[in-house]
């Protein structure tokens, strides 16, 4: 099993027709995703790609039936983009779109929890269940299906975990990248809360990072509710503080949101904090024996 | 981004903040002419992105202009080494001008994004004018905090809350109710990420409420909506190599240490610092060149690393997932043939077309060593920046 995208998901691409959209949709699609619409207000009736456009997304949903949405529409806009697709009934949003204001969010995060759809990101790489379903600009082929959940806020770091997977032969359930931002739809609690969820994730590995406090509170609900084994690493050990390290979110201010901070709790959770990131891959391997 | 003291009391008294009567002073001449025009005692405060200023000789008080002329000319052009510039220190080169008030109480407000709770939020309190990190941390309860509703903004009753936390009484009340509340719209309309009054005092006398000083800092995402803003920017007060860096849409931050690095991905650019100092080696610096890095963008990057006089080293950690290795080869080849290579470079390069990439640079016959994994790399490029 995989959680949150599968071979049925359905996809619409906010913002298709341009760069990155036509790019990563054509990307999605080679690696067996159902692409099945685009919005970009004005192309409505279309076709881009091969792909039928719409000029809003709740033609996308009733008329494709898309269920899934990844958004490639700039900042400014990007906001008002995710209410769109909650608005119109999709239940998975994937935000990649990096740069939205923080006080767009602040106001567009609750209203999506309350219109019951997911969010996750943005500032992310999206979501693959391997040999399923990829919505995301993750490289599809360093992915292998199999046993183990991958976590993260970061891109580049989470292939990085990844590719040390697969070339031990060991696959991934599902992989989320869950943002650089400090406020984003689905934190590292939800994550770990739907891969307990799922029969067929035997380990999970967290890749967090300096700033904020989700990694405590992960490692508080891991501590009590879960059995599946999990490998963490945080980014940041050698950061200085009160500069940011590149994601918004990767801040340390006033002292708190430290990796040090960040290590022991989730030690102290039970959860095998590594000191590299070169030993991802042996770690795990380890643990599943 | 930040700004200056000044800058930001002016954007405070926009939204009808009462702040000292005062100017910017660009010359010695000048902050004498300001002194005269208030009249009176004055207060020089030397202009820099840094607290801890008084300390460092960089505030001063003048009886009238003509010692604010002389002290002016003392400060402008120094250099204030305080605990937050480094010990390189930063130079003055702007003054801020303004009336000595007497100060009957000393109290702070403060608002930023509090995460956990997702919205922003302010904190009070009564004890100001000190370090309100230790205060909170010797008496967490001396702080009181109230969300900002995104949608509702600061309602009155949390502003009422907040003065009768801060030991207000009668006037004061109503005058401290119509501050937070407008603290809250400065925060809210000009989509800032920092908001500090520290301290906000209660003058002798007539007993009203000022911004003695003003630390604010802008959402960075948010400024293209906010060009007034954006020209605030003062890059005199950024580090060179950083602003050379954000010119070339490079996010890079200098340290102190003699392996430069290179990669692309804010969290394997982390991870990359962490694992060199894993083999006993010291960054010199955040460098995240983005996901889709550019042939000249590379060499605009390297260029920049190399400038560094404390860099003996460097490693270029990519993992090449949509942006293809082997492109990425060819800028760096075009690099060391622009730049040259002053220093050993070490590669570390996976994903799409990595064989290719490879070749490339052993063909290209220039002083590379290409390493296989990040750990691998690691080593490599510490042993050879002369770490353990």
């Amino acid at each position: 099993m995989s959680i949150l995208v599968d071979k049925s998901s359905r996809v619409v691409v906010q913002g298709l027709t341009g760069r990155e959209g036509s790019f990563h949709a054509r990307q999605c699609r080679e690696y067996g995703t159902r692409v099945v619409a685009g919005v970009t207000p004005g192309r409505g009736g279309t076709t881009h790609e091969e792909i039928p456009v719409f000029n809003t997304v709740r033609e996308a949903v009733t008329r494709e039936g898309a269920d899934v949405s990844l958004i490639f529409v700039p900042p400014p806009a990007a906001a008002d983009a995710i209410l769109e697709a909650a608005d119109s009934g999709i239940r998975l949003i994937v935000c990649i779109t990096e740069g939205i204001p923080v006080s767009d969010m602040v106001r567009v995060a609750p209203a999506v929890a309350r219109s019951g759809a997911r969010l996750i990101g943005p500032n992310c790489p999206g979501v693959i269940s391997p040999g399923k379903c990829k919505v995301g600009i993750m490289p599809g082929y360093i992915h292998k299906p199999g046993p183990v959940g991958v976590v993260s806020r970061s891109g580049t770091l989470t292939y990085e975990a990844v590719a040390q997977l697969t070339r031990r032969g060991i696959g991934q359930t599902t992989c989320i990248g869950i943002g650089g931002d400090p406020i984003i739809g689905t934190t590292f609690r939800d994550a770990l809360g739907l891969f307990r969820d799922d029969p067929e994730t035997r380990a999970i590995v967290m890749i967090g990072e300096i700033g904020g406090s989700t990694e405590e509170e992960a490692a508080r609900y891991a501590k009590e509710a879960l059995q599946v084994p999990i490998v963490a690493f945080v980014a940041g050990q050698t950061a200085p503080p009160g500069r940011r390290m590149g994601h918004a979110g990767a801040i340390i201010s006033g002292g708190r949101g430290t990796a040090a901070e960040k290590m022991s709790a989730l030690k102290e959770a039970g959860i095998h904090v590594l000191k590299s990131p070169a030993e991802i891959g042996e770690a795990v391997q380890r643990l599943l024996g | 981004m930040r700004v200056h003291e000044y800058q930001a009391k002016q954007i405070l008294k926009r939204f009808d903040v009462d702040v000292p009567r005062g100017d910017v002073a660009f010359s010695a001449r000048q902050a004498g002419a300001e002194a005269a025009r208030l009249g009176g005692k004055v207060v020089l405060k030397a202009q820099i992105h840094a607290g801890g200023r008084g300390k460092a000789g960089g505030v001063k008080v003048a009886a009238d202009p003509g010692e604010a002329e002389r002290l002016a000319m003392e400060i402008l052009g120094k250099t204030l080494v305080t605990p937050q510039t480094g010990p390189q220190g930063r130079r003055v080169r702007r003054l801020l001008v303004e009336e000595a008030l007497d100060v009957a109480r000393e109290l702070y407000l403060g608002l930023t994004l509090d995460r956990a709770r997702g919205v922003p939020v302010v904190m009070a309190c009564a004890q100001g004018g000190v370090e309100i990190e230790a205060v909170a941390a010797r008496d967490p309860d001396a702080l009181s905090i109230e969300p900002i509703d995104p949608l509702l903004g600061l309602r009155p009753f949390q502003a009422r809350r907040i003065a009768y936390a801060l030991g207000l009484e009668g006037d004061l009340v109503t005058r401290a109710v119509r501050l937070v509340t407008s603290l809250a719209r400065v925060y809210q309309e000009t989509d800032a990420s920092l908001v500090e009054v520290n301290p906000l005092i209660v003058t002798a006398g007539r007993g009203s409420l000022v911004a003695l000083d003003a630390k604010m800092s802008f959402d960075d995402n948010a400024l293209f909506r906010h060009p007034e803003i954006r020209d605030l920017r003062d890059t005199d007060e950024e580090d060179p190599l950083e602003v050379e860096a954000s010119a070339h849409s490079l996010n890079y931050i200098k340290l102190d240490g003699s392996v430069g690095c290179m990669v692309n991905g804010a969290g394997l650019a982390m991870a990359t610092m962490d694992i060199i100092q894993h083999v006993g080696g010291s960054p010199a610096n955040f460098l995240d060149v983005g996901g889709g890095a550019r042939a000249e963008q590379v060499a605009a990057a390297f260029r920049i690393l190399v400038s560094d006089a404390n860099v003996r080293a460097v490693l270029i950690n990519i993992f090449g997932g949509i942006l293809r290795v082997d492109e990425l080869a060819k800028g760096v080849v075009e690099a060391v043939r622009q730049v040259g290579a002053k220093v050993p470079l070490v590669v570390r390069l996976e994903g799409t077309n990595v064989e290719e990439g490879k070749r490339i640079l052993l063909e290209a016959r220039i002083n590379v060593s290409v390493a296989d994994g990040m750990l691998d790399a690691a080593k490599k490029v510490v042993a050879l920046a002369g770490g353990r």
